[in-house]
C-alpha cells in the first residue's frame, strides 16, 4: 500500500490540508497541519496567474512569489517535509506552465526525487494530458484529476481514466474561496462518481468550518480545505502555525465525530 | 520554409484545436464541458446560412463594411519604394477591427440562449466593441480591465459606461490585460449557466482562436477581392501589428495559400528586445501554457509569466494566439518587432503624409512598412491592415511628445 492508499484506508475520512509553498513559514505551517491531524498535505506551487483561484489563494501566490520562491525552493520544501514526516503523503498542486517549463519528464523526475506522492494540475484536462500524466505515472506519482458539477456522465470516464490516488470533487462550479455548495448536491455527485470508480473521492472548494467538514465527511472519503488555512497565513504570518493546528484539530475531530 | 511544409496553411486547427503543437484546451475541468458545448454550437452556426446572413447584414449596415482599400499615394512617394495600400478597418464603427469579432460572438451568445456577456480589455477597444454590441442586443455586460489600464485609458472607460457596461477594475497581479483575462475566466467558471465570454483576440482555449480568426477573416477576404479588382493582382507583402494576433490573422488567413504573398507580423518591442520591457512573445518568449492554450509566452525560467510592456496598451499581452506560434514555426509568416519610439515615428508619418491619425497599435506596423517599402521596387505592393484609429491615443502621444493638454 502506498502512502496515499494508506491515508484513505484509515477508519476515518481523510482530511486533506492545503498550503501555498513559500507563503509564511512553510515548514512550520505544514508541521502544524500534520500535528492537527491532516492525513494528506497539498502543497500549492505558486503561479503568477492562478486562474481557478479566488482572492485568498491569489494573494498567497503573490506573497510567495514576492519573496522570490522558485520551483527549486518548492521541491526542497517537499523534500524536507518527507524527512520530517515519512508517512504523510504530500501532493503538489498547481498550474501547467511551471510544471512543464523544463519538460514534463523533468518535473516528474524532480517530484519523484522529492518523494512526492501525487500531482494535481488544475489546467491540464484529460484531453491535453498526453505528456504530464504518463510522465508522472512512469515515476510512480499519482496524477490526481478534478471532477466538477459540470463533469457530466459523458465526460466522467475520461476524467477517471488515468487518475490515481484519489479523485478531487470540486463541489462548486467556480473558483476557490468563499462559496459553499449544498450538501444534497455534494452527496448526489459523490455517489454518482463512486458508481464509476473505486478511487476515493475527496471534496473541496468552499469548505471553511468544522461543521461543513463534518457534513461532507458523512458522504465522501475525504475533505479538502484550502482558502481557510491560507487566510490564516495571510492574517497571522509567522504566528499562523498555532492557528492552523487549532483549526485542523477542530475540523478533524468534527469529521471523526460525524462518522462514528 | 521547412521540409514539412503542409499542403495547405488554411486547414488548421485539427479537431482538438491544435495548430501543430500549439493551441488546445488547457482549462480547468469546470470549463471543459462549456467549451465543448461552445464548439458544437459554433459548428452548427457555421453550417447555418441564416447565421452567416445575419452576420453579413450587421457588418454591412451596422459596422460599415466593406472597409475601403486605399492606395496611400503620398506615403508611397515619401518612402520611395513599393506602393503602400491600407485596408481601412479603422473606419469601422467603434474605430477598430475588434467589432467584427464581437458581432460574430454576440450572435453566437444569442443562439446559445446566454443572457449575460463578459469580456476582458486592455486598451479598451475590445471593451468598447463588446459594450457596443451588448447595447445593440440589449444584454447586460461586465468588462474586466486591469486597474493600470483603467487609469491609462480613461476615455474608453467612459465610453463603455455610456454604453451601459459595468467596468470592473482588476487589481490582482500586474493589473493589466492578462490579469483582466484571468478575472474573465474566473467569472465565467462561476457563471457558466447564463454567461458568454467574448474573448477579444485569437487566443484562449479552442475554439476561440479559430472562431475569432474566422470572424476577423472578413478583413482579408474583402481585401483580396478588392486588390484583385483594383490592380488585377495580389499584393507582394502583407503587414499587420500583433497583440494577441486577431487583426493580423484576419488579414493573413485568406492569403495563406497564395505562395507569392509574403507576410510580416509586427510585435511590440517596447524599450527594446534586449531588455525585459517589451511585449514580443514570439521573438522574445518561449512556448508554454496560459489562458487555455499552448503558445509563446513571456516568462521566466520557472514558468512564471512576466509583464509585457508597450506604449500601446493593446499590444502589451505576454502571450500570442497559437496560430501565430504555428505560422512562425512553419516559416509561412515572418515576424519582427518595433519599439515605442519607432511606433511614434510611424504614427507621425501617417498623420502628416495621409491625414490619417492611426492607433498606436498599427503605428508599429506603419514603421515596419516604411522600412520594407524602401527596400522594394515601385512595381511591388505592400498591403497593411490599418486596424484602428488614433483618437483613443492622443493623450498618450501628447505626453510622449511633451505636450500638455
Ligand atoms: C487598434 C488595435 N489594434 C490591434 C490590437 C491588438 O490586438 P490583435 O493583435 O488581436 O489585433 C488592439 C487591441 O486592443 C487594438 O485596439
Amino acid at each position: 500500500m502506498n502512502r496515499l492508499q494508506a491515508a484513505f484506508s484509515k477508519p476515518h475520512p481523510a482530511f486533506v490540508a492545503f498550503a501555498t509553498a513559500g507563503d509564511g513559514d512553510t515548514a512550520a505551517n505544514l508541521d502544524a497541519l500534520v500535528a492537527g491531524g491532516a492525513d494528506v498535505i497539498e502543497l500549492g506551487m505558486p503561479f503568477t496567474d492562478p486562474m481557478a483561484d479566488g482572492p485568498a489563494i491569489q494573494s498567497a501566490n503573490l506573497r510567495s512569489l514576492g519573496k522570490g520562491t522558485t520551483t527549486a525552493d518548492v521541491l526542497q520544501m517537499a523534500t524536507d517535509f518527507r524527512k520530517r514526516h515519512p508517512e504523510t503523503p504530500l501532493v503538489l498542486m498547481g498550474y501547467a506552465n511551471p510544471m512543464i517549463r523544463r519538460g514534463a519528464e523533468w518535473f516528474a523526475l524532480a517530484a519523484s526525487n522529492a518523494d512526492v506522492d501525487g500531482v494535481i494540475c488544475v489546467d491540464i484536462p484529460p484531453e491535453e494530458d498526453g505528456e504530464l500524466g504518463p510522465a508522472l505515472r512512469e515515476k510512480g506519482i499519482a496524477p490526481i484529476r478534478l471532477a466538477t458539477p459540470t463533469t457530466d456522465a459523458a465526460r466522467l470516464p475520461a476524467v477517471i481514466e488515468g487518475s490515481e490516488g484519489f479523485l478531487y470533487y470540486v463541489s462548486v462550479a467556480g473558483i476557490t474561496g468563499k462559496q459553499q455548495a449544498a450538501i444534497d448536491s455534494i452527496e448526489a455527485n459523490v455517489s454518482r462518481i463512486k458508481q464509476s470508480t473505486d478511487l476515493p473521492v475527496a471534496v473541496g472548494f468552499g469548505v471553511r468550518t468544522p461543521e461543513q467538514a463534518a457534513e461532507i465527511a458523512k458522504v465522501a472519503d475525504g475533505v479538502v480545505v484550502g482558502s481557510a488555512f491560507v487566510d490564516l497565513v495571510g492574517e497571522f504570518g509567522d504566528a499562523a502555525p498555532a492557528k492552523l493546528q487549532a483549526l485542523t484539530s477542530a475540523m478533524t475531530s468534527a469529521m471523526r465525530a460525524a462518522r462514528s | 520554409m521547412t521540409e514539412n511544409t503542409p499542403n495547405s496553411f488554411r486547414t488548421q486547427p485539427d479537431d482538438r484545436g491544435h495548430f501543430g503543437e500549439f493551441g488546445g484546451r488547457y482549462v480547468a475541468e469546470t470549463l471543459m464541458p462549456l467549451i465543448l458545448d461552445l464548439e458544437r454550437e459554433y459548428r452548427a452556426a457555421q453550417a447555418d446560412p441564416a447565421f452567416q446572413a445575419e452576420f453579413d447584414d450587421l457588418l454591412e449596415h451596422y459596422v460599415g463594411r466593406p472597409s475601403p482599400l486605399y492606395f496611400a499615394e503620398r506615403l508611397t512617394e515619401a518612402l520611395g519604394g513599393a506602393q503602400v495600400w491600407f485596408k481601412r478597418d479603422e473606419l469601422n464603427h467603434t474605430g477598430a477591427h475588434k467589432i467584427n469579432n464581437c458581432i460574430g460572438q454576440i450572435l453566437l451568445a444569442k443562439r446559445m440562449g446566454k443572457t449575460r456577456i463578459i469580456a476582458e480589455t486592455g486598451a479598451g477597444q475590445h471593451g468598447v466593441a463588446t459594450a457596443t454590441v451588448c447595447a445593440r442586443f440589449g444584454l447586460p455586460c461586465v468588462i474586466y480591465m486591469g486597474a493600470e489600464d483603467v487609469a491609462r485609458q480613461s476615455p474608453n472607460v467612459f465610453r463603455m459606461k455610456l454604453l451601459g457596461a459595468e467596468v470592473v477594475p482588476v487589481t490582482s497581479g500586474g493589473a493589466t490585460l492578462k490579469d483582466a483575462m484571468n478575472e474573465g475566466l474566473r467569472d465565467w467558471v462561476a457563471n457558466v449557466h447564463d454567461t458568454f465570454y467574448i474573448i477579444g483576440t485569437a487566443a484562449g482555449p479552442h475554439p476561440y482562436p479559430e472562431l475569432v480568426r474566422n470572424f476577423q477573416s472578413v478583413i482579408g477576404t474583402e481585401a483580396r477581392a478588392q486588390m484583385l479588382a483594383r490592380t488585377g493582382r495580389l499584393p507582394d507583402l502583407l503587414v499587420a501589428c500583433i497583440g494577441g494576433g486577431s487583426n493580423a490573422l484576419g488579414l493573413f488567413h485568406p492569403f495563406l495559400d497564395d505562395p507569392d504573398v509574403k507576410m510580416l507580423g509586427v510585435e511590440a518591442a517596447g524599450h527594446g528586445l534586449d531588455g525585459d520591457e517589451h511585449a514580443a512573445s514570439l521573438l522574445g518568449g518561449v512556448p508554454g501554457v496560459l489562458h487555455g492554450n499552448k503558445t509563446y509566452l513571456l516568462q521566466d525560467e520557472d514558468g512564471q509569466i512576466t509583464e509585457g510592456h508597450s506604449i500601446s496598451a493593446g499590444l502589451d499581452y505576454p502571450g500570442i494566439g497559437p496560430e501565430h506560434a504555428w505560422l512562425k514555426e512553419t516559416g509561412r509568416v515572418e515576424y519582427t518587432a518595433v519599439t515605442d519610439e519607432e511606433a511614434l515615428e510611424g504614427f507621425k508619418l501617417l498623420c502628416r503624409t495621409e491625414g490619417i491619425i492611426p492607433a498606436l497599435e498599427p503605428s508599429h506596423a506603419i514603421h515596419a512598412v516604411a522600412e520594407r517599402a524602401k527596400q522594394m521596387s515601385d512595381d511591388q505592393i505592400i498591403l497593411m491592415n490599418l486596424c484602428g484609429r488614433g483618437d483613443k491615443d492622443i493623450f498618450t502621444v501628447a505626453e510622449k511628445l511633451g505636450v500638455e493638454m
